[in-house]
Formats: structure tokens, sequence, C-alpha cells
């Protein structure tokens, strides 16, 4: 009797845990999207997104996770290891031009980049973000242990989190780029196997390197931040987006005709979507009319970096996408001819001076508005051996000095940090502001030189994020099947947009010495010491004796039998 | 296996580096058992007239780059310091495991090196060097920490042989393209890339290893054979007698290869056709959870108005310290102590 009571309660039990709890495991999710956009001087953008939503919240108190479904958990070990909030590296190889391409929809600056929030309860940052950098380049193969508290600097207002939270004590930021690290296969390998299909299923089967790295850009990020988890926003789930952007030049990879297929760029097609993705779609933008085949009846509109455009879809998780073939290639061909949107924010940076002692660093910034003035915080970071000297520093727009309302200046200790220099500066509308700051170049000790110095030595790339005035009303509102590239960065308000871009990054020559010299002055000291100094010394010293001469052999048995004979020897 | 040479012009030392990386792949040994060293990028360089690409015979045959490569040491990592300490062990406590060499007194390590040597040195990335005995205390050290059972180390630069000279711990082999005094020589030029794609004897080595299975039976002594003079120009060289047992009787896949337990199951696991999106959750009834938001990404009035960061305060010290102790002793010099009361 009791027995049966027992199993009663238990089975009550389950029912009632059932009701509070709708879902029993944690479920996550994983989405991926190609946008193809055909650039105006007849190169062809190629981003992919692949978004993993992670559904549970390591950070909270007693969550601790030990099953990982699709989210990697190399990455997730390391998010809760060093209490990470947010997590962006990017590899770029090749430089984004802004004025003949447009705005990319997620900017990255040549070489490597990571930036780091991390979470209020880590008392030592700097412990953490060591370690956290040597995990990192363990797991992309890159030389990221390279990032050390010589080129790290913590931005005091630009780099705001991109996910959730309100709380921005920048004390908890850091930020690091190696403009010198090179991408490659062997950085591609690992991001790839980062995906839950890997790249054998989905729209990854078209990252295949030997045509990717034959391109005038390419840009692999990683970007992991918390976000909403349903509409309501109630709570936190972990996003972790990977994002590949590539430019296919219309020469080199293109052979000189407007006229691309997924074939051409890739050297694949597409035969399925990944089978855990819950969406799987090709956008192709087509508000410049080019000739798409095959056709599509699904067409979509989105509201992108201030500018409405239509995209043709193919959605890969239904069957008749791939037609009779079972192989999607999509053909694109377009004119050309017409004026392209201009961007509104370009920056541009570069290296005046002569000589290895002094130079003067001018980074210019463009407002291509024609009657909205906007503000931009442009932040610098400069390495500690090209030594700033900010008295010298002049802002001037349309040839008027112009005041920034904020200035944030670190300056550099030598060999300990490099100079920060963050300005938020209002830009008149249409019109060019430069920014102009002397320095003078500093000589190295011998070993701090790298093994090629006749190169040069880089400086990282200056970041300016503004908030442009949109023509077209953004979207604010959070939907769950928004398209992935129009839902990176949060929209705040309908008027604006936020854009940051990228200068180039400087190459710059350091007086470098002749590193043969320590073999030539021991060379030259020790003839100079052998010859002058040995031969007065052996003048002095040397004794000469006389020294007889050795005998042939027959001269001396004639002179053994002479000896015998006791007559005189023969010399 | 190391590359140890910068610039364009020395591609074939990562070619070099890059096929012996590949053979020893193909023959089982995974990725967290190699620890893979390039002194420079030679596959992604803007030189490359075919990017992520590095071959190893002319007219493009064979890519030894491949496509799933793991660099673990590159650019300005590669010194004779880090290259140590990976071989001792003494490395930082923070780094990765792919960059660490796990082995224990169980494991055979083959080493290869390569790039451009001398009598007695190996040149790396031109502005270091590490010496014949430097190496041989290494792997003493290795020794005495038991981080081998057995070592196998080929090195193909000019008088290779200098190298392996000094050696004096146990369990030791050594293979050599060159005899002290002589030069190893490149093998040929591609005219569409510009420079020489392969060293001689790895070239020739590269070749006897593509036959090479991992069930074979070819033995150390085939390895020696590798390379005669006829085909390589300089003379190969080899040491045995630290080794213990008889070269003849070793098979090259104690060192190139390894045998992974691989269980094979029948089962198949379904992946559910459709998943559906995540079930949106009801707020819990009782509890008021206010909804979070995003982060402004420029906050133009909070940025203006930003306070100055409070720094934490140091007692003063260096100048202002010395200048305020002057002034103190300089003040109690002309008043003198007893006028101290009036202070205080």
């Amino acid at each position: 009797h009791t027995h049966l009571n027992y199993k009663l309660g238990l089975t009550l039990q389950n029912r009632t845990s059932e009701a509070l709890t709708p879902a029993a495991a944690a479920r996550d999710e994983f989405q991926e999207e190609l946008v193809i956009r055909p650039l105006h001087s007849g190169d062809i953008y190629a981003s992919f997104q692949f978004r993993t939503l992670w559904d549970t919240d390591f950070l909270q108190e007693g969550q601790k996770v030990s099953h990982y479904r699709l989210f990697p958990k190399s990455l997730g070990q390391v998010l809760s290891k060093f209490s990470v909030r947010e997590l962006h590296i990017s590899f770029t190889q090749g430089f984004w031009r802004t004025m003949q391409w447009g705005q990319p929809f997620i900017p990255s600056p040549p070489g490597a980049e990571l930036w780091v929030w991390f979470h209020d309860t880590v008392s030592d940052v700097d412990g953490n973000w060591k370690e956290l950098t040597n995990v990192l380049s363990g797991i992309f193969c890159a030389s990221l242990n390279f990032i050390d508290l010589t080129n790290t600097v913590q931005p005091s207002a630009s780099f705001k989190p991109l996910g959730l939270g309100n709380a921005t004590d920048h004390r908890f930021l850091r930020y690091a780029t190696l403009p010198r690290e090179i991408v490659c296969t062997e950085n591609l390998t690992p991001w790839k196997k980062l995906l839950p299909c890997g790249s054998k299923a989905g729209l990854a089967v078209l990252l295949k390197s030997e045509k990717l790295f034959h391109s005038s850009f390419h840009s692999q990020a990683v970007h992991i931040r918390p976000v909403c988890q349903d509409e309501q926003c109630t709570s936190k789930a972990w996003e972790l987006r990977q994002t590949l952007n590539v430019v296919f030049d219309l020469y080199t990879a293109g052979q000189g005709k407007k006229e691309w297929s997924l074939f051409k760029m890739f050297s694949r097609t597409l035969t399925e979507a990944c089978p855990l993705a819950t969406s799987s779609k090709v956008y192709v933008d087509i508000t410049d009319n080019p000739e798409l085949s095959p056709a599509t009846p699904l067409l979509s509109q989105a509201v992108v970096l201030g500018d409405r455009r239509t995209y043709s879809v193919y959605d890969l998780s239904r069957a008749e996408t791939f037609g009779q073939l079972r192989s999607l290639n999509l053909l694109l061909r377009w004119k050309g001819d017409g004026e392209m949107l201009r961007p509104l924010l370009h920056a541009e940076r570069y290296v005046a001076g002569f000589g290895l002692q002094t130079g003067e660093i001018h980074t210019v910034i463009y407002n291509n508005h024609p009657y909205r003035a906007f503000p931009v915080l442009l932040m610098d970071s400069v390495p500690w051996y090209l030594q700033l000297y900010i008295h010298t520093l002049t802002v001037t727009s349309k040839s008027r000095d112009n005041k920034p309302s904020y200035i944030h200046y670190q300056p550099a200790k030598d060999r300990h940090r490099p100079h920060l220099l963050e300005m938020l500066i209002q830009l008149p509308p249409h019109s060019m502001t430069e920014v102009t700051v002397q320095f003078e170049r500093a000589l190295l000790k011998w070993t701090e030189y790298t093994p090629d110095p006749n190169h040069g030595f880089y400086v990282g790339s200056s970041v300016v994020s503004a908030l442009v005035p949109s023509m077209v009303a953004m979207n604010t509102n959070f939907t769950q099947d928004q398209p992935l590239f129009s839902s990176f960065v949060p929209v705040k308000e309908e008027s604006s947009y936020f854009v940051r871009v990228y200068t180039e990054p400087l190459l710059v020559n350091l007086p470098t010495p002749d590193f043969s010299m320590p073999y030539n002055v021991i060379c030259l000291t020790c003839t100079v010491v052998a010859v002058g100094y040995g031969s007065f010394y052996n003048l002095l010293t040397r004794t000469f004796q006389v020294d007889e001469p050795s005998l042939p052999l027959a001269k001396r048995l004639a002179n053994l039998i002479r000896r015998i004979r006791g007559v005189p020897l023969l010399t | 296996a190391v590359c140890t040479s910068r610039f364009w012009f020395n591609y074939r030392h990562v070619a070099n580096t890059l096929s012996v990386y590949r053979s020893v792949k193909r023959l089982g040994i995974p990725d967290s058992h190699i620890v893979l060293m390039l002194a420079d990028d030679m596959a992604c360089n803007y030189r490359n007239p075919k990017p992520a690409t590095v071959f190893s015979h002319k007219n493009m045959e064979l890519n030894v780059y491949g496509d799933d490569v793991e660099v673990d040491y590159r650019g300005y990592e590669v010194t004779v310091e880090n290259f140590l300490r990976v071989l001792t062990g003494r490395l930082p406590p923070s780094t990765p495991r792919s960059k660490r060499l796990l082995s224990d007194d169980r494991s055979n390590i083959l080493i290869y090196l390569t790039g451009h040597g001398g009598n007695g040195f190996l040149k790396f990335q031109d502005s270091e060097e590490i010496s014949n005995m430097e190496l041989a205390d290494a792997f003493e050290q290795m020794w005495q920490k038991r981080r081998y059972n057995e070592l196998l180390f080929i090195i193909d630069t000019c008088q290779g042989a200098s190298m392996y000279e000094r050696f004096y711990s146990p369990n030791l082999m050594a293979l050599a393209s060159s005899q002290v005094g002589e030069d190893s020589l490149s093998h040929q030029p591609d005219l569409a890339i510009g420079v020489h794609l392969m060293d001689k004897y790895t070239f020739y080595l590269l070749e006897f290893l593509e036959e090479v299975h991992p069930a074979s039976q070819a033995n150390m002594n085939d390895l020696f054979k590798v390379c005669p003079q006829s085909q390589c120009v300089s003379t190969p060289g080899h040491r045995t007698d630290l080794f213990q047992r008889n070269p003849g009787s070793v098979l090259i896949t104690d060192f190139f290869g390894s045998v992974r337990k691989v269980e094979i199951t029948k089962d198949t696991i379904n992946l559910t056709s459709s998943l559906k999106p995540l079930i949106q959750r009801s707020g819990s009834g009782d509890m008021q959870i206010e909804s979070l938001t995003y982060v402004d990404q420029l906050p133009v009035a909070e940025i203006i108005h930003q306070k100055p960061k409070q720094k934490d305060w140091h007692p003063p010290d260096g100048f202002i310290l010395g200048l305020w102790t002057l002034i103190l002793l300089v003040f109690f010099q002309t008043y003198g102590i007893k006028h101290l009361k009036h202070i205080f």
C-alpha cells in the first residue's frame, strides 16, 4: 500500500515539474547566412555569417555547464574560465576600400584585432587578459601571445559593448591590435572547426582556402556577446557569430568580366543546408538590378547601413531551391554604370615628413553628408617608440580650428604602455577634417629589433566610431527572423546608424643600426691589436738563436763517418 | 618540424618542413602530437602567385600546404629560445597545449630541422644561431627528465653533419643531408613561382616517404640509403652509435607514423529533421523581471560629461619626495627644531 502511494507521488511530482519548465534541456540554435553584393567597381562582396545561440547563462551563480551541443566547447570553456562578457576577435588580410566598395557589414582593421569586455567580478583584469591571449593564440594558430601591455590600451569611450548590459566601466575593457599578423589557411581551419557542421555541409562547404585567399580582402572574425533570449528580453543567452567577409577582385579572380557565379568565386556549389541549422539562406543584393539566375520568387527588403536594399532570397532548407541538379550555382551579371551611393563617413591616415628622426601623423576624416553635422569619436593607439608631441596636436575643419568636445589622452611609458588618444570631434557637413600630430622616432635597444627591421614597424589603424544620420528610417524592433546582417549592431533610434571606420595602418621606419657592427668591431680591433701591438711586443721580447739547418741524408752519413775518423765535419 | 628561415627566397625551407609534416600526418600522427614551427609565411605571402599553396614539385604538382594545416609557432615566434623551451618543456604556464611537446618516457620523437647552417651551428631567422653543443645539451636535459624513449633527428642544411657530432645522450639517431665541408643543394626552381621549391635531400626523402604506408616494414637502413651522392651531390650522413637497437630492426613508422585506437560502431544517430526555434518562455508570474537593454554605442552627452577617472593615491616618490625633503631640511636648518611645536 505504501509502495503504491510512493509511486503515485513520484508521477505527480514529475507532472508538476514538467508544467513549470516547458523545455527540459537547453536548446541551442544555429543559423547561417550568405549575402552577396555586387560592387560598383566590378568586384563582388560575399559575407558569411554563422550564428550559434547558446541557451545558458553561465555567468549566473550556480550554473555549471558540462554539456555542449552546438556551441563549441573550446570557446565555452574559455569564456567561463576568464569571466568574459564579450569577445571580439578578427583576422584580416587586405584593407577595406570604403570609397570604392561602400561600407562593410562588419568592419575590421588589417591584421589581428582583439577586444574583450570582462565581467564585473574579475579582480585582476590584466592577468586574465594575458592568459586569454595565450589561450586564443593556441585555438586560432596565431601569434596572439605577442599582445602584452606594450600594445594593449583601455579605451575610455570607444568600443562600448555590443551586447546586453547596462554597466560600462571601462576598467574592464581591453583592446589590442597586431597589424603585422597574417591570415592563412592555418587560421581558417580552426575557425571552420568551430562551426556545428564544420565544413562538411551547409554554406561552409564554399570556404575553400585557395579561392578565399586569392582575393582583395579577406576577413574572418568571431564575435561573442550576450543577447536577448526572446522578444520580451527578460533573460540572457550567449550568441556566437562567426563572420567571414571576402571581396573578390574583378581582374585576378573574375577574369575582367562583371559576370560572377558561385562556382567562379568559390570553386564549389551549394548542395544542401546544414542539418543542424534552423535557417540557412542566401541573400543576393538586387537593388541595382543585376541579372540573376536561377530566379527565385522570394524577395526581401532590409534597411542596412542607412540604405534600403532589396534582396533575392534563396532558402536552402527547401529542396526546390536546388532544382533538378541538386546543386545551387548562382549566376550574376551587371553593367555597373550609374552612380554609387557615396559613403557618408570616410577616413584616411598617412605619415608626413622626411628623415628618420621626426615625422607627422595626419588623419583625415571626410563627412560627405550634404547638410548634417555629426560627432565622431576618433581613437588612436600609437606604440611608445613613436613619441608623440601632443602640444602640436591640431584639429582643423574647413581651414578653421575645430576644438574637440572631449579629449582623453594617456601618454606612453617607454616599454610599458602605448599612447592612447581619444577625441570627440564634431564634423561640419560636407567637409574634410584633418588631425595632425608630430612625433619623434625612438632608438630601440638592439635586442628589441625584429629579425627584419628594415621592413619597418607597424602602427595600428585608427578607429573612427560615429552615429551617422540615416536617409532612411532604421528598424528598431528586434525580431527573431531578421536577417543576420542587419541585426549585428543594436539599433536604438531610427534616425541614425552606428558605423565604425578603420584607417590604414602605418608603416614607419625607425633608425636601424647596422647589426653586423659588433662583428666588424671585434675583427677590426683584434686585427689592430695583433698587427700593431703584437709586432711591437715581438720586437721587444723576441730573442734570436742560431739554428743549424738539417743536412740531407748523404751528408749526414758522411758526417758520421768523419766523426769516427776525427776529421772536421761538413756543413 | 622546424623551418628557421625567413624571406621569400627561402621558400624551399618552408616547403621542406611542410612536406615532412604532410608525410607524418598521412602516416597517422595527429596535429595534437605535432609541433610545427615556420619562421615565415610563404603560402599567403604577397609574392606567391598562387595564394594558400606551397608546392614541392615544379609545375605545381603537389601542394604540401593543403587544407588542414596547424602551425603552432609562426613568424617571429620561431626563435632559439622558444625551440629549446619546447624541447625541454620549460614553457610559461599559460602556454596552450598545442604549443607544448607533451612527451613522456614512452614517446618516440622525430625532430626535423631545415634552414641555413654552417660548421657547428644553425641560423635562426637571420639574426641568431643555435650551436651543436646547445642542441646536445638540450637533448641531455630531455633524457634526464625522461622526455623521450627514442629520438630521431633529421637535419637538412649545409654541413648538417656537424650538428650531430656533439650528441652524448643515449637513444639518439641522427641523419643529415651533408657532411662537414659540403653544401646541401636545392633541387628545382619553378619558373612561375620564381624560387627553388625544395632541397635535394628532402625532395628524395619525400619521394621515399610517399611510398611508405602505415603498415610498411621499411626500416632505418632504407632511410639511410635515401639520396646517395649521385642524386644529392652532397653525401648524406647518419649516426647510430648512441642508439641501443640495431637500425635494421627499427621500423620507419616507429618515428614517422602512429597507430591510433579507433572504435568502429554500427549505431547511427538521427538528427531531428526540423529544429523548431526556441520556445518562447513566459515570465514567471510572481517576480517582476525588467527587460534587459543594449548599451548605447556612442552616448555623446555621457562622454562629454564623463568625469576623469579617480586615480588611486600613491605616496610621492622620486623627484617630488626629494624636493619636499630638501624644503623641509632647509626649513628646519634655518628655524631650528624647537620651533616644531609651533607647527603641531
